[in-house]
Formats: C-alpha cells, sequence, structure tokens
C-alpha cells in the first residue's frame, strides 16, 4: 500500500506488470483500466467481477429499473460525446484516409491521461484543446459542475478502479 | 454520508436522477387529485418580417404560469450578438438560457474568427443543440439579423427543424399574426411601413389570444444599427379606478380646533443615497 504515497506527481503511476513476448514489454495492468473508460449501458453488462451483478457495489439490481432509462433522454446524453466522436472519426476515415483518425486517437489518448487522481478535480485542458470544447460553452459547464459538486468521491475505492485492483 | 463510492468521476450537465421519482410523483398526484404547479410558459405572440434595409422583430409582453398571468411586462426579445436578435416562445426559462448559451458561443466563435457573427451561424447552433435534447427543451424561437450577407430571418422549432422565410410568426397567437402578414406583406418594404405590419400582427395576437397581451416590443436591426424599441405601443393599459371611497373635505363640519407644538431637536442628520441603477 506504501506504493500509493510516493505518487506525488498529478499523472498515474502504473503498475508495471511486463511481460515478455518475443523481447517485446507490454504493460498488461493499465490495459484493464482503459477498457473502463468506456460507458456501459445500464443493465446490458453488469459490472463487477464474472459478469454478475455486483450487489455490494451497485445496489440491489431490479429488471424494471435497469432496462428502461428513467428519461428517454438519459441514455443518449451519457454517451453523447462518445458517439459524436466516433461519428466525426468515421467521416474523417471516408474523407482522409485511416491514419487521419488513428492519430487523432493516439492524440486523444495520450491528453486523456494527463489528469491528476481520480477523485480530485482536473482540468483536462489539452483534451478540451484538441476536442474544441474550450471555445465552446454547454450545459455541462454550467449545470452540475463537477468542480462544485458537494461530495467526494472515496479516494481509495477511485484510485483501486482507475488502476484495475478492484 | 460525507462521501459515496463512485467509481467514475462526475460529469456535468443535466442530472437524471430524479426522474423516476418526479414520474412517480406525479402519478400519486393525479390519482389524488390535484395539479403540480405548471412551469412559467410565455404563451405569445412572437413575429418577424425582412424589410428592405433590414429585420423588424416583434413580440408581446405576457408571461403566463397556467391561467394566472405571472408577468405583465417581460422581454422575449433577447440578444444573441451585437447584429442578431431572437425572439422566444415557449417555456420561459429554456428560452432564456438556450439564447444565452448560443449567444456565449457565438461570442467565442466570433473572437475565434475575427469577424462579425453570421445569422446562419446561430441557426445552425440553435438547430443542433434542440435537436440533441429531442424537444424535451421547449424553446420556439424567431431568430433575425444583419450580416455581410443581407437580412437573414429564422423561425426555429422545439425539436429542431428550421425555416428561413420573409415573414415568421410563432407562439400561441402566431395564427392570428400570420392572419395579417398574410393580408398585408410586400416584398421589400420601407420601415415604417414594416414597423406598423408587425404591430398590427401582434396587436392581433394581444386582442384574440388569451396567452398574449399588455405591450407590444419592437427591434429593428439594420446593417450597423439597432433599435430597441420597448414598449412601442402599450396596447393594454391598465384601468384607472373610476370610483373612490374617500370622503371629499367639508363634508364633516369642523366645530373647534386646539394646536399642540411638539419640540424636538436634532440630534443627527445622515444622508444615504438609494442605489437606483
Amino acid at each position: 500500500m506504501c506504493r500509493h504515497e510516493r505518487a506525488t506527481q498529478p499523472e498515474i503511476q502504473f503498475y508495471r506488470t511486463e511481460s515478455r513476448r518475443n523481447g517485446i514489454t507490454m504493460n498488461t495492468r493499465g490495459l484493464r483500466s482503459q477498457l473502463k473508460d468506456s460507458v456501459p449501458v445500464a443493465g446490458m453488462c453488469p459490472q463487477g467481477a464474472y459478469g454478475v451483478q455486483d450487489s455490494l457495489r451497485s445496489g440491489f439490481t431490479s429488471v424494471k429499473n435497469e432496462l428502461l432509462p428513467s428519461h428517454p433522454l438519459e441514455l443518449s446524453e451519457k454517451n453523447f460525446q462518445l458517439n459524436q466522436d466516433k461519428m466525426n472519426f468515421s467521416t474523417l476515415r471516408n474523407i482522409q484516409g485511416l491514419h487521419a483518425p488513428l492519430k487523432l486517437q493516439m492524440e486523444y489518448r495520450a491528453a486523456r491521461q494527463i489528469q491528476r487522481l481520480p477523485f480530485l478535480q482536473s482540468s483536462h485542458l489539452a483534451l478540451d484543446t484538441l476536442r474544441g470544447s474550450d471555445e465552446a460553452i454547454g450545459f455541462e459547464d454550467i449545470l452540475n459542475d463537477p468542480a462544485h459538486s458537494e461530495m467526494m468521491g472515496e479516494p481509495h475505492m477511485m484510485v483501486e478502479y482507475k488502476l484495475g485492483l478492484l | 454520508m460525507a462521501t459515496l463510492t463512485v467509481t467514475r468521476p462526475p460529469f456535468g450537465g443535466f442530472s437524471f436522477e430524479n426522474s423516476k421519482r418526479n414520474a412517480v410523483l406525479e402519478g400519486n398526484a393525479s390519482k389524488m387529485g390535484f395539479n403540480l404547479p405548471p412551469a412559467r410558459k410565455t404563451g405569445t405572440t412572437i413575429c418577424g418580417v425582412v424589410f428592405k434595409d433590414g429585420v423588424v422583430l416583434g413580440a408581446d409582453t405576457r408571461a403566463t404560469e397556467g391561467m394566472v398571468v405571472a408577468d405583465k411586462n417581460c422581454s422575449k426579445i433577447h440578444y444573441i450578438s451585437p447584429n442578431i436578435y431572437c425572439c422566444g416562445a415557449g417555456t420561459a426559462a429554456d428560452t432564456e438560457m438556450t439564447t444565452q448559451i448560443i449567444s456565449s458561443n457565438l461570442e467565442l466563435h466570433s473572437l475565434s474568427t475575427g469577424r462579425l457573427p453570421r445569422v446562419a451561424t446561430a441557426n445552425r447552433m440553435l438547430k443542433q443543440m434542440l435537436f440533441r435534447y429531442q424537444g424535451y427543451i421547449g424553446a420556439a424561437l424567431v431568430l433575425g439579423g444583419v450580416d455581410c450577407n443581407g437580412p437573414h430571418l429564422y423561425s426555429i422549432y422545439p425539436h429542431g427543424s428550421t425555416d428561413k422565410l420573409p415573414y415568421v410568426t410563432m407562439g400561441s397567437g402566431s395564427l392570428a399574426a400570420m392572419a395579417v402578414f398574410e393580408d398585408r406583406y410586400k416584398p421589400d418594404m420601407e420601415e415604417e411601413e414594416a414597423k406598423q405590419l408587425v404591430r398590427d400582427a401582434i396587436a392581433a395576437g394581444i386582442f384574440n389570444d388569451l396567452g398574449s397581451g399588455s405591450n407590444i416590443d419592437l427591434c429593428v436591426i439594420t446593417k450597423g444599427k439597432v433599435d430597441y424599441i420597448r414598449p412601442h405601443d402599450e396596447a393594454n393599459k391598465k384601468g384607472v379606478r373610476t370610483g373612490d371611497y374617500k370622503y371629499k373635505r367639508g363634508t364633516t363640519s369642523v366645530l373647534s380646533k386646539v394646536v399642540t407644538t411638539l419640540d424636538l431637536e436634532l440630534v443627527e442628520e445622515s444622508v444615504q443615497t438609494m442605489d437606483t441603477s
């Protein structure tokens, strides 16, 4: 546990579990946490180990609650940014070829890693500049600004989730 | 509960946590027979017309909350940019926040391009935002302005469809106003003629529709000049009281008079100016 205390820089220190294969070392531990970045659809893939619902962390499940979203806009709003990006990348691929979206996605991935520990507020300045959302104001800047939220996430749980230890 | 276990960082924007609870509450309330208070709407007449040198936008000034008038003199013509103004009908909060957000975005955009913003840009931003929320943002807008390509007038519906036309009306009094436009509109009118036409259209909406009333506001936009006339015409003046319960002086005769002076000395005098800004 004392390994966490030494992480004083804003970047996250991934555990280096290196696997050697044909002389190529790969950081396997970080992969699992990157997979968790995609937004899951409620009910479709229950979060938790082995694909069973995780009553300890997400509470009791009821099929009615999870099959129908409480508001018709809820799902579309949760995945709005992802869908916009997908649409833009596929248009870019059709116009300029495969390399253009690949290069952009690489830059996005790099910019997304510049952040503080998960329970602290990070400015996402590089990511915003790449996306162009530093020159736009939307409802996500006015309503429910995470910087002003009253509750803080639990530091240990959030860091463990981010590192894929959970 | 000081902290809660979250696995994903919180993000801003609309939060749908309470929508299930609200649906249940509304169901229970209607079962017991009483209604929840309605949102404040601007059951309205708004219209716009393109004339020779620019655009005239007009609006009434009544805001209703169900069957009660919530605001007798509200301003429905919102500023978007120095050369673009927008009238809003529908839910009052939605139109105000939408126009403010688009105004901020347009300002950032024009700072980034270094040019005066175009009406088509504002139209595109508005329709993309309204379509994203699938009509749940109840804002029906009439957008007009003058840019480098001349005068433009758009009407934008809550679900995100837009029309580019020489004359448009929106709101609950739109049929009455459209009847006046269809009768008397001519292309390339003069400014006074256009102002009179819009004033008559809004007056038709005010007198024939319960949701519109009070005064008529006009906004004349030409190249380089904006005339925000509020109010242009007070169509419905609040009446003056005709009867009075006060008695005239001399109704009761004076029998005797005794005057006693009070000796007061001035201790301290201080002046506090009122904030009349």
